[in-house]
């Protein structure tokens, strides 16, 4: 695959205060690309992936988002976000507002569509995710995998180009999290660029061009997934998949 | 009486001491001090009867009532949009703007009120009142015909600077506790809220418009009302600065005519019944 990369990260360092979250990183994600991070906790994934889409910015390095580079006090910043979706561990649905109007607000205030049109985007992801009928639910009344999907649905009304998944189905109870992996699955199938943080080994296999091990703030292998489950190069990435893989 | 019966005799005690001690300050009042309760004159202080025009008239204690409503109103107006920009400001992410406004936050909750109260009226109310020439404009329109809208909204228009000055003062000093109300509501709400305005491409303003400040609103409504009884009761200082407010007009009466207890009785029973009215009726709509 030798397409452009939408993403593209040199050399990125990053420290909260004295603690080194990135060290020297640097990795490239192709258009139509799904790439799968893992590893321990603490170990500079999630923080990756939100410097993606500026929610943090590295120090030092260079990191180019959709034709955008990413520093602090940028202001490409907004135009940035609008092409970059982010799906978190907590959902973080606005509570204040029902299912359809979440999904409406990006496009409304940000994208400033018409209402009409912002609705039927709404309403045609909302069927996407499978749960066309919680449209004026709010929040709170749903389940966590209903949740889950609403805000996968709210990141796909912005027409994202790319969608970053921090641990989305780390804070969802068992029997939830295939209803997630199977819409987000869906979503890979439809060709869209995925950076997926999880746990999720089964789901990794299933859709990952490409699987990256971080340990320590440091990328320690990248390959497909058939070699990386079946022979992975290093230590500490065979320690890790044996814990994850025969618990 | 099912309450008589729940009462134990350690509730017996504490009643008859608190008669006692009632009984006491009375006997003092009376014996002493040789007191002689004049009630009967009150009510006519309270609503006079205009024996020439032939019709009853707000007197002194009613005309303070009613400048401490309408001070505390437009005071509660004017804080509340101050206070709304200075806890914006404290959560501001410009470090001078958090700076400054933590500054005045700070002077504000380390000073007396009352000291407060007379650098704002010296420093502040008095030159900006000089600047618009406020005086004049107000004894224009007290002299004018077509008043009676002015006079429902300021009362009398003669007394229209002292007005200003007193709501400018309140308001500059409870915008500090409103400000704090407001940060303590924008910050009450979730990081995750924030992150996800911005992963879906909000500017800061529209962050704030649609996604934190109609969650923080909720939480802030009922610290708001306490505070705004409190500025009722903090409206009574502003007398110092010659507001004809209620307790102005209570020692104006007092000096005139020596009704020295019955006047303040009836001054604090104006307080208690606004401030407990309103804490009973907030509590309610909280429900």
């Amino acid at each position: 695959m030798t397409k452009t990369p939408v993403i593209s990260a040199r050399n990125l360092d990053k420290f909260y205060g004295e603690f080194h979250a990135l060290k020297n990183l640097s990795i490239d994600v192709a258009e139509g690309e799904r790439v799968v991070i893992c590893g321990p906790s603490g170990s500079g994934k999630s923080t990756l992936i939100r410097c993606f889409n500026a929610l943090e910015y590295h120090q030092s390095g260079q990191l180019i988002v959709d034709g955008i580079e990413v520093y602090e006090g940028s202001n490409e910043i907004i135009r940035l976000r609008q092409n970059v979706g982010m799906v978190f561990q907590q959902f973080n649905l606005f509570p204040h507002l029902t299912v359809l109007e979440n999904l409406m607000i990006g496009p409304l205030k940000v994208r400033r569509v018409s209402k009409a049109d912002a609705e039927a985007t709404a309403r045609r992801y909302l069927d996407r995710v499978h749960i066309p009928d919680q449209a004026d639910k709010y929040p709170r009344q749903l389940s966590g995998g209903q949740q889950q999907r609403v805000a996968i649905a709210r990141s796909l009304c912005m027409e994202s180009k790319i969608i970053l998944f921090d641990e989305p189905t780390s804070a969802l109870d068992p029997e939830m999290i295939n209803e997630v992996l199977d819409v987000m699955v869906e979503l890979a199938e439809d060709g869209m660029t995925m950076v997926c943080v999880t746990h999720e080994m089964g789901f990794a296999r299933k859709i990952a061009d490409r699987m990256v091990f971080m340990d320590d703030g440091e990328i320690v292998e990248v390959a497909d997934p058939e070699t990386f489950f079946t022979a992975p190069r290093s230590e500490r990435c065979r320690d890790f998949l044996e814990k994850v893989l025969h618990h | 009486m099912k309450i008589l019966n729940r009462l134990h005799w350690v509730d017996w005690l504490i009643l008859a001491l608190i008669t006692g001690f009632a009984l006491y300050i009375w006997l003092q009042i009376a014996g002493t001090l040789n007191y002689k309760w004049r009630w009967h004159l009150i009510p006519n202080y309270i609503v006079g009867w205009h024996t020439k025009r032939e019709e009853w008239f707000a007197n002194v204690l009613l005309q303070g009532l009613m400048v401490t409503i309408r001070i505390t109103l437009y005071a509660s107006i004017l804080a509340l949009v101050l206070g709304i920009g200075l806890g914006l400001a404290r959560t501001s992410r410009n470090m001078t703007v958090r700076l400054l406004a933590r500054t005045y936050v700070e002077f504000l909750r380390n000073i007396p009120p009352l000291v407060v109260i007379f650098i704002f009226f010296f420093f502040l109310s008095v030159p900006m009142i000089d600047a618009l020439g406020l005086e004049r404009w107000a004894r224009a329109i007290a002299r004018s015909e077509n008043n009676q809208i002015w006079i429902f909204f300021f009362g009398d228009m003669r007394l229209f600077p002292q007005l200003v000055a007193g709501t400018v003062v309140l308001a500059l000093f409870e915008s500090a506790f409103v400000g704090e109300i407001v940060r303590a509501g924008i910050q009450s709400v979730d990081k995750g809220q924030r992150e996800a305005a911005r992963s879906i491409g909000m500017t800061y303003m529209q962050e704030m418009r649609y996604v934190i400040l109609p969650q923080a609103v909720k939480k802030v409504i009922p610290p708001l009302a306490n505070q705004f009884i409190t500025l009722i009761k903090d409206s009574s200082i502003v007398s110092l600065i010659s507001v004809q407010e209620l307790t102005f007009k209570t020692l104006e009466l007092v000096a005139s005519t020596r009704l020295i207890f019955e006047a303040w009785l009836v001054c604090a029973g104006f307080y208690f019944i606004i401030c407990f009215g309103l804490s009973q009726l907030f509590a309610r709509l909280e429900k």
